[in-house]
């Protein structure tokens, strides 16, 4: 069956961008070589988040989805009724602390630049701070409150979202590796090839994650997107005692560093489900999934530095993830005009969950020839663009 | 230079090689996460209070007392109790254990950490229970949970008992049962005489030199008048605060519930064992490949496809105390640097060939059958931790057309809780290999656990910062 759109890549991008183009009256197959929420978007958090994004297109994005995903979290939950659990969406807050005398500063100057951009980041005490999380290390040096974080179930929105969109006649090829891409003579995409079957479409979306660069560089159209892994703890269940999501500022180092050394910053909160998720490191390590001690040592030894009680903590569970890294820092969303058909959807590092439905809000219009927007009004995609200055020159080496 | 062996697990296996591998001139440092060495088949009294019928109680109990003696005597072996390895990986030279020692509880543990120059896994199994209806009451207990409460605390779990489920790790539960003066009402087997047959044709006990055992258990179940039901299984237990009673159905040989035929009982303990798990996950983080059944893959020499990691016992194959035994000596010699053309160990190499036909047809014989799913309803709980049940998973599964293990297990909690998915795992798998037609393996198998065990984050953190304090 010919479709208008093939997605490769059933994480939570492919699934928002199944999402958005079914909303929009277009016939959808989405393909992937595992099944739905198999990588990146199991293997994470569920972080919908401004605190750790300065002024700039990544935190424009960013206000975008979470105006988006405000919406569509009471949605999901309406068209899909009780056979798909809730996607615990909550608007929880995020607070960010600092634990050295030099590390206090700098987060205030953050903030500051952050409330220009249209951040609530408010400063608080460090009384203000023990009163939002009793817990807290009463050594820290600087706290600042951000409201508008959020956090969802990522794997449970990466199904909602394509349960939802089947039921607008979207169709998944699970299992269904891809092996290439059907052009027409004037070199347009008209499909894509898997090990099992081609799939013809008019239009195609590549949202692989972090096996982007890889698969894309197969399919000749290169762009750098490559894997960092991340790791995150998750301790037995326990009473409610974090309420926010509490992060420590080395994190900003961590997520804006292109270093490929191991660099660990505590990020710390509870699920619904009553466990603590204890993140995070970044390594660039390929796709090795191995697991290192010593990496867990570093993120333990920083979440304590944040709450010293979760010291009596049981560990349960870890996983590693891997995060779809770009060198300049900014996912990479819409066509590419070396093969007019395709259109890509991807390299959002850690931010991926948060930023989807935004990235899906711009594929769609850009498909359709509408313009993207969101509760807030337009986005602009140019700053995403494929053909971007600040990776002419990955492009040209792929070329 | 002698080499540096690490054996983790202190059972049958683990003892075997350890001893071996001191025999062999290895230095040796023997694991187990318990009070003591044993294992669950010589599982015993702990020495203050301990018991003069250990004999009685176990069988082959002079072997275990042998291999102490060899391992408490020697300078190479130490042995290290009540310590749990969480975490293996491989390193350019070798495997790196990372465990804490000590009792959890009083928060007296240390972080250790071994670099052996080999590493023997016996980490043995853990018995399977498939779900059913009602079988998370009180009264409703593993088959090895009622062994090792027999064997350790020597306490009858009911006065009406009924064991049920298969293979013939039946017989030795219900003489224990038996022992401590429970009434065993009846022993049901899932599978039908038919299929038992064929393997009784084959005489497995001459084959095993078995015989003793098995005319012994025999004789323990007419002595006591307990009947033997092939082809029947426990479909649901009844009761309000515990078990009361259960319903038993006759099923086909696939295991699928005959409706019409079910009947009731009166009882006020139930023990269910279908089969064995083998505990991988320490096999899994080394990166050991497994066989199409999932047991970890050995050559010759029980080595691993990891070099230098050796495996023997359950993990390797459901075969039994003597099959690890032989398997354990051959692993622990090779470890400590012998072959398997070594003169030494000849017996455990021709007793492990025999052994290994044995094994396999147990598990033609007694296998689980896809038809046990028959007797859930979806209110069954298929995870006790999360108490997830079947209707949810099976909703979900239909509203998302996802059966891959991993969102399933995210999307309904199920596997998502404190045992990390020992008991229920390979049930949820199969489940969801029914409601669809494939489930992924490798990161998303139930086997892969890379924290073994829960380890405390402090713990952890010490092994970055030795300052961390130990309490809050």
């Amino acid at each position: 069956m010919a479709v208008d759109v093939a997605v490769i890549g059933a994480g939570v991008v492919g699934a928002a961008c199944a999402h958005a183009l079914t909303a929009r009256g277009l016939r959808v197959a989405v393909i992937d070589r595992s099944s739905a929420a198999s990588g990146t978007s199991s293997h994470c958090e569920g972080n919908l988040l401004v605190s750790d994004k300065g002024p700039g297109p990544e935190l424009d994005l960013a206000r975008h989805s979470l105006a988006l995903w405000r919406q569509l979290a009471p949605q999901l939950a309406d068209d899909l009724g009780p056979a798909v659990p809730p996607v615990e969406f909550e608007p929880k807050g995020g607070l960010v602390v600092t634990i050295t005398a030099e590390g206090a500063q700098p987060l205030i100057d953050f903030a500051a630049q952050q409330r220009v951009a249209g951040v609530d980041a408010r400063v608080v005490s460090l009384a203000q701070a023990r009163e939002l999380e009793p817990w807290l290390n009463p050594d820290i040096t600087a706290a600042v409150y951000y409201p508008e974080d959020c956090q969802v179930q990522p794997t449970i929105a990466t199904e909602a979202l394509l349960a939802a969109a089947r039921r607008r006649g979207a169709v998944s090829y699970f299992h269904h590796e891809v092996t290439g891409l059907i052009t027409g003579k004037d070199g347009r995409v008209t499909g894509v090839r898997t090990d099992r079957a081609d799939i013809p479409a008019a239009s195609v979306v590549l949202a692989a994650g972090p096996w982007t660069g890889e698969l894309a560089t197969r399919l000749g159209a290169g762009v750098p997107v490559w894997p960092r892994r991340g790791n995150v703890l998750v301790t037995t269940r326990m009473p409610h005692s974090v309420f926010h999501k509490v992060y420590d500022g080395d994190y900003f180092g961590a997520t804006q560093s292109s270093d490929a050394a191991l660099q660990t910053a505590a990020v710390i909160e509870s699920t619904q489900a009553g466990t603590v998720l204890i993140g995070s490191s970044r390594e660039q390590v390929g796709f090795d999934n191995s697991m290192r001690v010593e990496v867990y040592a570093e993120m333990a030894k920083k979440a304590l530095r944040v709450f010293p009680f979760l010291a009596d903590a049981g560990i349960m569970r870890a996983y590693g993830g891997f995060r779809p890294f770009v060198p300049d820092h900014l996912p990479i969303i819409g066509p590419d005009a070396r093969m007019p058909g395709l259109y890509h959807a991807s390299g959002h590092e850690g931010a991926g969950i948060g930023l989807s439905v935004a990235t899906a809000e711009l594929v769609a219009a850009a498909i359709t020839a509408d313009s993207p927007r969101s509760p807030l009004g337009p986005i602009d995609p140019a700053p995403f663009a494929v053909q971007r200055p600040s990776l002419q020159a990955y492009l040209e080496e792929a070329a | 230079m002698s080499r540096n062996v690490v054996v983790v697990g202190g059972g049958p296996a683990g003892l075997a090689a350890a001893k071996s591998a001191v025999d062999a001139g290895a230095r040796v440092t023997i694991i187990d996460s318990s009070d003591q060495l044993g294992g669950q088949f010589w599982r015993h009294l702990p020495p203050e209070r301990a018991g003069a019928d250990e004999a009685r109680l176990h069988h082959d109990w002079q072997t275990y007392q042998r291999l102490h003696r060899r391992l408490t005597a020697s300078p190479h072996c130490e042995i290290r109790t009540r310590t749990q390895i969480w975490a293996i990986e491989t390193t350019p030279d070798g495997v790196l254990l990372t465990g804490v020692q000590g009792a959890p509880d009083a928060r007296t543990e240390a972080p250790i950490q071994l670099h052996p120059d080999a590493l023997v896994l016996a980490t043995g199994a853990h018995d399977r229970t498939l779900p059913f209806p009602g079988w998370t009451l009180p009264g409703v207990y593993t088959a090895g949970a009622a062994q090792a409460f027999a064997k350790a605390e020597r306490v009858a779990l009911g006065r009406r008992v009924l064991v049920a489920g298969a293979g013939p790790f039946l017989l030795p539960v219900t003489e224990s049962l038996v022992k401590t003066g429970a009434k065993v009402v009846a022993v049901l087997e899932a599978n039908r005489p038919r299929n038992l047959a064929r393997w009784l044709a084959t005489a497995p006990w001459k084959l095993a030199g078995k015989a003793g055992e098995l005319t012994h258990y025999v004789g323990t179940h007419l002595r006591h008048r307990v009947p033997y039901r092939p082809g029947r299984a426990v479909v649901a237990a009844h009761g309000d605060d515990r078990v009361e009673a259960v319903t038993v159905a006759r099923v086909d040989a696939n295991w699928k519930p005959i409706p019409g035929t079910e009947k009731r009982y009166a009882v006020d303990a139930v023990c269910v064992s279908h089969g064995f798990t083998p505990r991988l996950e320490l096999a899994v983080a080394a990166g050991c490949r497994l066989t199409a059944d999932r047991f970890v893959r050995v050559d010759d020499a029980q080595q691993t496809t990891v070099r230098g990691v050796y495996a023997a016992g359950e993990i390797t194959g459901i075969g039994g105390k003597d099959a690890a035994l032989a398997e354990g000596a051959i692993a622990g010699h090779c470890a400590a640097g012998g072959d398997t053309t070594d003169a030494v160990i000849q017996p455990a190499v021709r007793r492990r060939r025999t052994m290994g036909a044995f094994s396999r047809r147990l598990d033609a014989a007694h296998g689980i059958r896809p038809g046990w799913t028959g007797w859930l309803t979806d209110d069954t709980i298929l995870c006790r931790c999360e108490e997830s049940r079947v209707g949810t998973v099976r909703r979900t599964v239909a509203a998302t057309g996802s059966v891959s293990l991993r969102s399933t297990k995210l999307t309904t909690r199920v596997g998502l809780g404190i045992c990390q998915a020992r008991i229920c795992g390979r049930n949820v798998e199969d489940y969801l290999g029914q409601l669809g037609d494939r489930v992924p393996a490798g990161d998303a198998s139930s086997d892969h656990r890379p924290i073994v065990s829960p380890v405390r984050l402090g713990d952890i953190a010490r092994l970055a910062d030795p300052d961390t304090p130990t309490t809050p």
